[in-house]
């Protein structure tokens, strides 16, 4: 089942929850709504299931217009961010919830309801209280509760918010081919960017009620289309530059940027990702390479895989952040005051916007 | 009384918002809210606030303003009912006094202290709020009386507890005593003992440490409590009745007077006195809403 | 708890919380029991069963307090619901209503009802066509009840349900339910040691209300006389080890109550912490279930 968003906006009192979005998400794919605290995905997503009503717009799916539907009969499958199972029902009256308001004959019931916790793992424990699962666990519930009913699209919303790292990571693989078994159109919502890479189909980042980007999450991370989607995505380090006749520069390097072709120079930014900055140590590299600056080591630490440096560019005040793969720098001496060369490998610039609020 | 016809949408995460549909550009559809039974609950609500609360003091102040400035005061402001305000105003604060005072130790000692039957006390310090004020009035009586089981050590002292201004205060007390500690004692529990510890270590005394660091957090739960007593105290009538003998310009209070008016079915009267007795009860109320929105603000 | 240095002062605290509570309501309590027992049980059991008047006005206590409850716990459950899941204009208004009739004297509630329905009421010549009674009958008795009681059952359900939220009940919508089977499956469960708090209070102010129904019921003996005001005709008559029987049936369904709100209270408190619980203490165990798989 595809979805089709159209110019939807919605208030909640003077606050633009949502601020004319439009949005398509495909049949069997499975989308990621991405985004920092108030930027609208949560309400986007209660849109879609019909637990908030747009001001104006409109909800289509396979191309009936959904938007008057109640939540009631829309058959969409919520799972809800602290699940919001039945406290007083066993796991099996939670799932089998839905089926028993649509006056499912009792056999029927108990063989779905099997199939479903056969699916979640959580066979035999049927009798069990909410109370007495783990959070791992009280998510599989509500996640079979939300299958039980057979709904055209799944809902979820920041589905391992409240999770612990190792769970969180468990849970992520194990919903993943959850969904390429059953292949539904499915929608999460997350602030986590690490979970919407590993889990989406399709990224789709929000702020301020409004679309940033959506694309793969090849696209979104290699191609960031506003300074929003590059802060938001990762360490990136900020420069102020200047852009004339399609080149900017930063600390004298040239960075192509045709966008401006324009002879009179105007203010621009540079932003540089701090793994795609190359650093060498300049008493290896007898001569500096070309483009490179030359820079000093203020701090060195270590964190996992990487080596995390930050550096002050000569005759420069700003601190520099570069990644170096950890063993990579296991075979150098970095310590602060070592003199280094860092070339970028890739910078992106922007035009300042008046569009661009942090 | 309230329009509840009204286009409806929800709140997120929280509740549903229900609001006129001004933001919407060309008057759109009417939709139901996601939650079922606003029209349901909003008409039963609005039907039982209406006609059991708003409707009857409405029809008890109309008839009251019927009589006029002049007829309003001239019932109102008899002798009699002049030393009945004083009787009820003077014992009132006087036992809401007492029972913010006496509940402030008790609520003390339940959040704070540790000893055996410490829940058992806290258990009786509900009994008021059970126990019928008609069985209050009448038991406090017999115990003040010349021969009852306090009465006969205290009435030799010359304490009469019994059909006197201080039988008022005492049963005003006991009606009033689980406002005081109920609304002081959540708030004395939630108090962060560091920064007492914290007030000590910076050298203050016991004392100095009560007034200036916990007396200030205390407070406004502390006056709540006393608006609360207050406002119980001036409508009590069942303890009252047994225990003050109901001596006009004695110990009649106002409750007392309209009911011995409307005995008598002196309407007028009784309708006045009544209308200065809710004046009072709902000034009451509003300061007891705002000192609790306040607690509730200070609390986050 | 207490330091050494401050253990006089709390011995000193203590025994005055005692005291207070000790003179202020041990002795009365247990007064009345002695009293009423003191000329002897056959004699407390002949004075609550031999005067008609008696027995009456303990049925009539018995059929008012549980329609005045009854009307108060839909009441209770309608408002509570309308206030704690949705948003609209005169909202905070209405909540102050609510409080209206703890503040209000009972005496000057059953003033106002006089005024409407008695016979120079405003209604009182419609109810006099059609050969109605009101006041100084069963029905005024339930209004005036019903009012005093009106705070209880609302002001206990409406902190429960803004604590549990509106998720369940969203969930349940969205699995197809409709208002019925949430309120029956989702609500009413997760509210009901909250709504039976309200009840039981309820209960035990409309058995034992008196300024309202003074007021209201012309207090006629052997017909519109309930229990407390019983206790206050038989005191009036200087029957004083009859009113004091009465007044021990009183004061011992006040302490069955007492204990009752004790149960549930802990009930509530138990379910207040699994709430707590399920939403702060999430997942920080290790899944299981699912490496098993």
């Amino acid at each position: 089942m595809s979805i089709h968003i159209r110019n939807v906006t919605k208030h909640f009192g003077t606050f633009a929850a949502l601020d004319d979005v439009s949005l398509d998400v495909a049949d069997g794919s499975l989308l990621a709504l991405l985004g920092p605290s108030g930027s609208g995905k949560t309400t986007l997503l209660r849109i879609i299931a019909g637990l908030e009503h747009p001001d104006s717009g409109s909800i289509e799916e396979d191309g009936a217009d959904i938007t008057d539907l109640h939540a009631r009969s829309r058959e969409v499958g919520f799972v809800f961010q602290h699940y919001a199972l039945f406290r007083h029902m066993s796991v099996f009256e939670n799932v089998a919830f839905g089926l028993r308001v649509r006056k499912t004959p009792d056999a029927q019931v108990r063989s779905r309801v099997e199939e479903l916790l056969r699916l979640v793992r959580l066979e035999g424990l049927g009798g069990r209280k909410p109370s007495q699962l783990s959070g791992g666990q009280r998510q599989r519930v509500a996640l079979a509760r939300a299958l039980a009913i057979r709904p055209k699209i799944l809902l979820l919303d920041e589905p391992f918010g409240a999770l612990d790292a190792k769970v969180r990571v468990e849970l992520r693989q194990w919903l993943r081919r959850l969904h390429d078994e059953i292949g539904m159109t499915s929608v999460f919502v997350t602030h986590d960017q690490e979970e919407a890479f590993e889990l989406a189909d399709r990224v789709v980042v929000m702020n301020h009620g409004r679309i940033e980007q959506e694309g793969t999450p090849d696209e979104v991370f290699d191609q960031p289309a506003t300074p929003f989607v590059m802060d938001f995505l990762g360490n990136v380090n900020v420069y102020h530059g200047r852009v004339e006749n399609g080149r900017a520069f930063w600390h004298g390097i040239p960075i192509d940027y045709p966008d401006y072709p324009h002879a009179q120079a105007r203010d621009a930014r540079v932003y540089l990702r701090p793994h795609e900055l190359e650093l060498s140590l300049a008493a290896e590299a007898r001569r500096r390479p070309e483009n490179s600056l030359a820079a000093s080591v203020v701090r060195v630490s270590r964190s996992g895989a990487v080596t995390r440096v930050a550096c002050r560019p000569h005759g420069s005040d700003v601190e520099l952040h570069v990644d170096v793969p950890a063993d990579t720098a296991r075979g150098w001496t970095l310590e602060p005051g070592t003199n280094v060369a860092i070339t970028p490998r890739r910078a992106r610039v922007f035009l300042p916007g008046p569009e661009y609020v942090i | 009384m309230i329009a509840f016809a009204i286009d409806s949408s929800p709140l997120p995460g929280s509740t549903t918002e229900v609001s006129r549909s001004r933001r919407c550009p060309r008057g759109r559809r009417r939709r139901p809210a996601v939650l079922p039974g606003f029209g349901v609950s909003a008409a039963i609500t609005s039907i039982v606030v209406f006609s059991l609360i708003v409707f009857p003091l409405a029809v008890l102040v109309l008839r009251a303003a019927s009589l006029g400035p002049g007829g309003f005061l001239a019932a109102a402001w008899t002798p009699r009912a002049r030393a009945a305000y004083a009787v009820s105003l003077g014992a009132s604060l006087i036992a809401a006094v007492l029972s913010s005072a006496l509940g402030l130790v008790v609520a003390w000692v339940l959040a704070r202290f540790r000893f055996p039957g410490r829940r058992l006390l806290d258990a009786l310090v509900d009994v008021p709020l059970a126990l019928p004020t008609a069985v209050a009035g009448l038991v406090y009586s017999t115990l003040y009386v010349p021969k009852g089981w306090l009465g006969q050590w205290l009435v030799p002292l010359g304490i009469k507890g019994a059909y006197s201004f201080l039988g008022i205060v005492l049963v005003l007390v006991f009606v009033s005593l689980p406002f005081a500690v109920r609304v002081v004692q959540p708030v004395i529990e939630s108090l962060d003992r560091d920064t007492e510890e914290a007030a000590r270590i910076l050298g203050a005394s016991r004392l100095q440490t009560f007034l200036r660091v916990v007396l200030p957090g205390i407070l406004p739960a502390f006056v709540t409590g006393f608006a609360l007593s207050l406002a119980r105290a001036l409508g009590e009538y069942g303890s009252v009745v047994f225990i003050s003998g109901n001596m006009p310009f004695k110990t009649e209070i106002a409750p007392v007077l309209i009911v011995s008016r409307l005995e008598e079915f002196a309407y007028a009267e009784a309708t006045t006195v009544a209308v200065l007795l809710l004046a009072m009860s709902l000034a009451l109320l509003v300061v007891v809403n705002t000192l609790q929105q306040r607690l509730a603000r200070n609390a986050q | 708890m207490s330091t050494d240095a401050s253990r006089p002062i709390a011995a000193l605290l203590i025994a005055a919380a005692v005291a207070i509570v000790g003179v202020l309501i041990v002795v009365p309590l247990v007064a009345v029991f002695a009293e009423a027992l003191a000329p002897g049980v056959a004699a407390w059991w002949r004075a609550l069963t031999d005067d008609p008047d008696t027995r009456h006005a303990i049925w009539l206590s018995l059929t008012v307090a549980p329609v005045a409850v009854a009307i108060n716990t839909v009441f209770g459950v309608a408002a509570a619901w309308l206030v704690a899941r949705f948003r609209f204009p005169g909202r905070s208004l209405l909540i102050s209503f609510f409080d209206v009739p703890f503040s209000v004297s009972p005496v000057v509630a059953g003033l106002a009802l006089v005024l409407i329905f008695g016979r120079q009421g405003l209604l009182g010549p419609t109810l006099a066509w059609l050969d109605w009674k009101v006041i100084f009958s069963w029905p005024g008795l339930v209004l005036a009840t019903t009012f005093v009681t009106l705070p209880l059952v609302v002001r206990e359900l409406i902190p429960v349900m803004e604590a549990i939220g509106p998720d369940e009940e969203m969930a349940a919508v969205s699995l197809g339910a409709n208002g019925w089977q949430v309120f029956w499956r989702v609500t009413l469960p997760n509210i009901r040691w909250a709504l039976l708090h309200g009840i039981v209070l309820a209960n035990a102010r409309a058995m034992g209300e008196f300024g309202a129904v003074y007021v209201v019921s012309g207090h006629i003996a052997g017909a519109t006389d309930t229990m407390p005001l019983r206790v206050e005709k038989l005191f009036q008559e200087y029957r004083q080890p009859a009113s004091m029987a009465v007044a021990s049936v009183l004061a011992g369904l006040a302490l069955v109550t007492l204990v009752a709100k004790f149960v549930i209270e802990h009930r509530l408190a138990t379910e207040a912490r699994d709430l707590e619980r399920a939403r702060s203490a999430d997942g920080t165990t290790h899944d299981a279930t699912l490496e098993a798989a």
